[in-house]
């Protein structure tokens, strides 16, 4: 069994997904312990992989026996497992959050094939992450795409409609174009495994020159850089959080556009070779570092003046996807592990922001930053929850935040890219504005300020956000997070 | 003997887990506010003997300290005692303990709210104070430094008044700004100064001595370090400090005269004398343009404050004034000068505190905030007034009074450098001192007491005289007995061969 | 000049699959209609099918079925794009499923399928609520 688990990873939440709906029609009750005992084995797999890829083993798995290159593969090294706990266990506190949201923002019949597509959203960023098939992951991609889709237009208010279908629109013309990617990559080396791409494009760099090969990476980041809301391609973000039922906001804007910067990841290191972005093809680095940059700038900044909670948020993490793609355009070794810690650090805060975002949405029917006036009072926990997140979107030091800019820094001196300290440091600064402003409301609303939020959000929904600001720390505190991220960029080849 | 194991290895952790150990009972006893005042009191008179074993163990030659936890390479959580940590860590708590009994007797007699925030943030601010004392790199004092603004933030914004929220306002910004658009970049710069082995860590004579990094790299980092250490509240990085009096006077007097300003100017020590070095600096030559900004914030900040009309914001001016007296006497990088300033920490500490609780008694028992007010209040608040007149004898530096003994280090350390400019600006702001502190003891003990007002003898509580009462015998004790001071000061500047 | 014609001749398939994508790509940005943006959707897809089609095509293949020859001997096409596009077909109908269902609720939601007229109820509904 032990040998199967990157395919069970996958397959146990899409099964749980199709049976869902089938089996809530004999018994309600079944739909919540089955989507949580499905994702928590993902959790449990995706784990016991990461401890297992340590120091340099990865896993191959051949889908049905078919040897690689025939065949599609499954591959789990340093980074991707990183990657595959981030949206395990987002996944599962997803599930255990969202009881109560969900009964108060859904219809009684929505709620099982919520469940449902909640299953099948996380088999198919489970998927993107885990395959080592280039059109494997177009497929997952697709999968993750659609169920995000309805993920997002099941909000209750008509707005969440339109913003699922602009989504869908946006979402598809940018698979199309990774599809288009892939489909030149093909042409040129009759191929989709990666390892075997990669292998042509080592032993023979005079490719990197040919037309073909150049527009096909273009294509793809295009394409991903649509899908992980890079600025300025980011329009489609802010009203699909904004709108998106609690549960769907938490779990989308915890992993979705982190699993495509994930991707991103992959193709340069493993379909094109590193290369790619220092001989190859160097203006789309420039091009990348420039809207990396202009996103962990203007994202904070244009978050600072909005009023709704989500939508708030949605713009910080326009600004947070460019820390990853900053630490991976860095292609140095600090600025790596920057990068990747941030797609832990940034889970764990975003995540917890959006646990209160919706806690706020059940208290009150919106999620106005204004309603957040004396939440301090009323619920210390979710409260106390809010600052520790907040504080580690800032970067206050010994919070996970910190260890992101601290590298991304000094990745940056270390590659003498001067200009990215002031844009990091600007970023801190703006987001620490909005940040305070938040806190200002939640710990020193006038006292004669009635709350809105009259009580406390029940357990099941205050644990998964005590969780996730306490990861906050523990990963500013204890480096593990760092330790793994040393030992994926070993796995890829850079050198430390 | 268990205590003796821990406070070799963990004495510094012992300390800031004291403070916080009291912050749990003073939030447990948030219902019982004598019991939640006794935990205050126990807390601080614990910590300060936790610090005075500490010293003495340093003293007897002791290296204490460890890490806690590493972060990055070079970059930990970790805690050394040494002499410059050792001084500031014993005029914290110390000065912990009688302010603690000044702010029982101001807050009841003012019936202030929110006194449970008031006494835990009061906790966590001592902690971090603490924890830059002993932090043995520039991260762990990073974090404790930015701790302190974070948790005193709720103190500055007391009343909730909308001019404590202004005021609140400007104190994050200005100190929140500054340490991430200055500090930061400047440990960006020295750790990557560290080329293949990078470290943060403190070390005496200068990490960076021997660096091989360019010049402009060490001396932008120099200049970056120092404006992000805004609380040393140097011009122009001064208005969050007026702009914070808006606190309760307890507040004003610790945070403001004793544990942020002096963590600002305790941080710039720092990066004098152990992450550049005197010898790096002096080859650097960028600490001249922190001794032309310490000069002009000397004689600029004495000028403003001879005009205050608020007994608070003259003090916090004078406060600017004083600070400056430190970073001066550090970037003069003469040992004596080095002395005057290390040494003026603590010096300044205590008459500053005696001048803000004196202030926040004639709030308390005259309900009088202006200097044009105190006419005759000699009379009716003479202990008050008395201690008044010794922390203004040592903001001038007149004997006998404490700061007399680092200002004439801070002329001899003046003179060894040949500085003849600075000595015309420390005798000009002396006389602005006298101009602006000696009018405000005159009319106290010289006027009459206006018509109408009553004129018997009304001194504010009790804890509140104690207080102010041991802070001004103090100020008068360091002057006879200077030496626990000036040696741990001396050992920091390596003045008379004592470097360490 | 003679040279890009022949190119142009022998690479038609190139011309037809970029003129398919930007006639897809200016029905979806520029229509008003949201069933309209669909239908530009699915041309954008299309031409994507085409292109992987036109990939996998060889002068003179057959289908690639072998019956007894050995493969070496005879040109076949090759397979593989064909079975791509089968799950691309899939996919896309899946995507146009997805976004009529959508287009159907916002149809009753709104009352109107036009792009516009949804985005001035949007901004009278903000202000309602504000």
């Amino acid at each position: 069994m032990l040998q199967h688990l990157p395919v069970l990873t996958i397959m146990v939440p899409m099964f749980a997904g199709l049976l869902v709906p089938l089996l809530a029609r004999v018994h309600a009750g079944i739909v919540r312990p089955l989507t949580i005992g499905a994702l928590g084995f993902s959790c449990f797999a995706a784990i016991h992989m990461l401890l297992h890829v340590q120091g340099g083993h990865p896993i191959e798995y051949a889908m049905g026996g078919w040897p690689i290159p025939t065949g599609i593969g499954y591959r789990v090294d340093g980074l991707n497992a990183m990657v595959l706990v981030m949206i395990a266990v987002i996944g599962l506190l997803t599930a255990l959050w969202m009881r109560r949201s969900i009964e108060d923002e859904l219809p009684a019949a929505a709620r099982p094939g919520y469940h449902a597509v909640l299953l099948l959203a996380c088999t198919g960023f489970l998927g993107i992450t885990i395959t080592a098939d280039i059109f494997n992951l177009y497929v997952f991609l697709e999968i993750a795409s659609i169920t995000s889709y309805v993920l997002i237009a099941m909000g209750r208010r008509r707005q969440a409609l339109y913003a699922g279908y602009s989504y869908l629109i946006v979402g598809s013309i940018g698979a199309t174009f990774i599809l288009l990617g892939i489909g030149h990559l093909y042409m040129r080396t009759g191929s989709l495994a990666m390892a075997d791409i990669l292998a042509q494009f080592q032993a023979n760099p005079d490719l990197y020159g040919m037309s073909d090969v150049r527009m096909a990476f273009a294509f793809l980041v295009v394409g991903l850089a649509i899908k992980m809301a890079l600025f300025p391609l980011h329009g489609w973000q802010p009203g699909a959080y904004t709108h998106a039922p609690s549960a769907s906001s938490l779990f989308i804007a915890a992993t979705s556009t982190k699993v495509s910067a994930y991707a991103l990841y992959r193709i340069v290191f493993s379909v094109f070779g590193t290369e790619v972005l220092v001989s190859g093809l160097p203006p789309v680095r420039d091009a990348l570092l420039a809207m990396a940059c202009a996103a962990i700038v203007l994202g904070p900044l244009i978050a600072i003046s909005q009023g709704d909670l989500k939508r708030l948020l949605a713009y910080s993490s326009v600004g947070q996807i460019g820390y990853i793609v900053l630490g991976l355009m860095l292609l140095d070794e600090r600025g790596l592990t920057g990068g990747i810690i941030h797609f832990w650090n940034h889970a764990a805060a975003k995540g917890a922001l959006f646990c209160v975002a919706g806690a706020l949405v059940l208290r009150t029917g919106a999620a106005r930053v204004d309603d957040l006036a004396g939440l301090g009072r009323r619920a210390p926990w979710t409260a106390s929850a809010v600052t520790v997140a907040g504080c580690s979107m800032v970067g206050v030091p010994l919070t996970a935040g910190f260890l992101s800019k601290w590298y991304l820094a000094t990745g940056a001196l270390a590659t003498d890219r001067l200009y990215v300290v002031p844009v990091l440091l600007a970023s801190s600064g703006l987001t620490a504005v909005y940040v305070w402003r938040i806190l200002q409301k939640v710990w020193f609303a006038p006292a004669d300020v009635e709350p809105r939020v009259g009580a406390e959000v029940p357990w099941s929904m205050r644990l998964p956000t005590l969780v996730l600001a306490a990861a906050c720390l523990v990963f500013g505190i204890a480096p593990w997070s760092v330790e793994f991220a040393r030992d994926a960029i070993a796995a890829l080849g850079i050198a430390p | 003997m268990i205590l003796a194991i821990d406070l070799i290895t963990h004495g510094p952790l012992l300390s800031i887990g004291i403070c916080l150990v009291g912050l749990l009972g003073i939030v447990a006893a948030r219902k019982a506010p004598n019991v939640r005042e006794g935990i205050s009191l126990t807390t601080a008179i614990a910590n300060f003997v936790i610090v005075l074993l500490l010293h003495a163990r340093f003293r007897a030659g002791a290296d204490i300290g460890g890490t806690l936890v590493e972060i990055v390479p070079g970059v930990s959580l970790a805690f050394r005692v040494d002499a410059l940590g050792i001084l500031f860590a014993l005029v914290a708590s110390g000065l912990w303990i009688v302010n603690t009994l000044y702010s029982i007797g101001y807050m009841r007699a003012h019936h202030e709210p929110r006194q449970t925030r008031f006494y835990s943030c009061f906790a966590i601010a001592i902690a971090a104070c603490m924890g830059a004392a002993f932090s043995s790199n520039l991260f762990s004092m990073f974090a404790f430094y930015e701790l302190l603004t974070i948790c005193t933030y709720p103190l500055v914004i007391h009343a909730e008044t909308p001019e404590a929220r202004a005021g609140a306002k400007r104190y994050v910004t200005y100190l929140l700004g500054a340490s991430i658009c200055f500090l930061l970049p400047a440990l960006f710069l020295i750790w990557s100064a560290g080329g293949s082995n990078p470290t943060l860590d403190f070390v005496s004579g200068g990490l960076l001595a021997g660096s091989e990094a360019s010049h402009m790299t060490l001396g932008a980092a120099f200049l970056l370090a120092v404006a992000g250490l805004a609380k040393c509240g140097v011009m122009p990085f001064h208005s969050w400090l007026p702009a914070a009096m808006v606190a309760p006077t307890p507040v004003s007097a610790l945070l403001h005269a004793v544990a942020v300003v002096k963590m600002g100017v305790f941080g710039v020590c720092r990066i004098v004398f152990y992450v550049f070095g005197v010898d790096l600096l002096a080859e650097l030559g960028v600490a001249d343009v922190l001794v032309v900004a310490a000069c002009f914030t000397i004689v600029v900040a004495s000028l403003v404050a001879l005009v205050q009309d608020n007994l608070k914001r003259r003090l916090a001016y004078s406060t600017i004034s004083q600070l400056s007296y430190i970073l001066l006497g550090a970037a003069l990088l003469a040992p004596a000068a080095g002395l005057a300033g290390v040494a003026h920490i603590g010096f300044h500490a205590v008459s500053k505190i005696t001048l803000f609780f004196a202030a926040g008694a004639i709030y308390v028992a005259l309900h009088k905030t202006k200097v044009s007010e105190l006419d005759g209040v000699g009379r009716r608040m003479p202990i008050t007034m008395t201690a008044f007149a010794i922390g203004s004898l040592s903001m001038i530096g007149l004997p006998p009074a404490a700061a007399a003994v680092s200002k004439w280090y801070l002329v001899e350390g003046a003179i060894d450098a040949g500085r003849f400019a600075v000595l015309v600006v420390i005798v000009i702001s002396a006389l602005l001192n006298a101009a602006y502190f000696l009018p405000i003891v005159w009319r106290a003990f010289f006027n009459p007491v206006p018509e109408g007002e009553e004129s018997g003898r009304h001194e504010a509580p009790w804890p509140c005289v104690a207080a102010l009462s041991i802070t001004a015998l103090l100020t008068v004790g360091l002057f006879f007995w200077p030496d626990i001071i000036v040696d741990l000061a001396a050992q920091v500047a390596g003045y008379g061969g004592g470097a360490d | 000049m003679s040279d890009v014609l022949r190119h142009l001749g022998t690479h038609y398939h190139y011309v037809i699959y970029i003129a398919l994508m930007l006639i897809g790509l200016f029905a979806v940005l520029a229509k008003g209609n949201l069933i309209k943006k669909v239908i530009g959707l699915n041309v954008l897809q299309t031409a994507v099918f085409l292109f992987y089609i036109s990939i996998g095509r060889k002068a003179d293949g057959t289908a690639p079925v072998l019956w007894d020859q050995k493969p070496e001997t005879i040109p076949y096409e090759n397979p593989v794009p064909h079975v791509l596009m089968l799950t691309a077909i899939v996919v896309g109908v899946s995507i146009t499923a997805v976004a009529l269902a959508l287009i159907i609720r916002i149809k009753r939601a709104y009352g109107t399928m036009e792009e516009s007229e949804i985005l001035v109820l949007d901004e009278s509904d903000q202000q309602g609520s504000a």
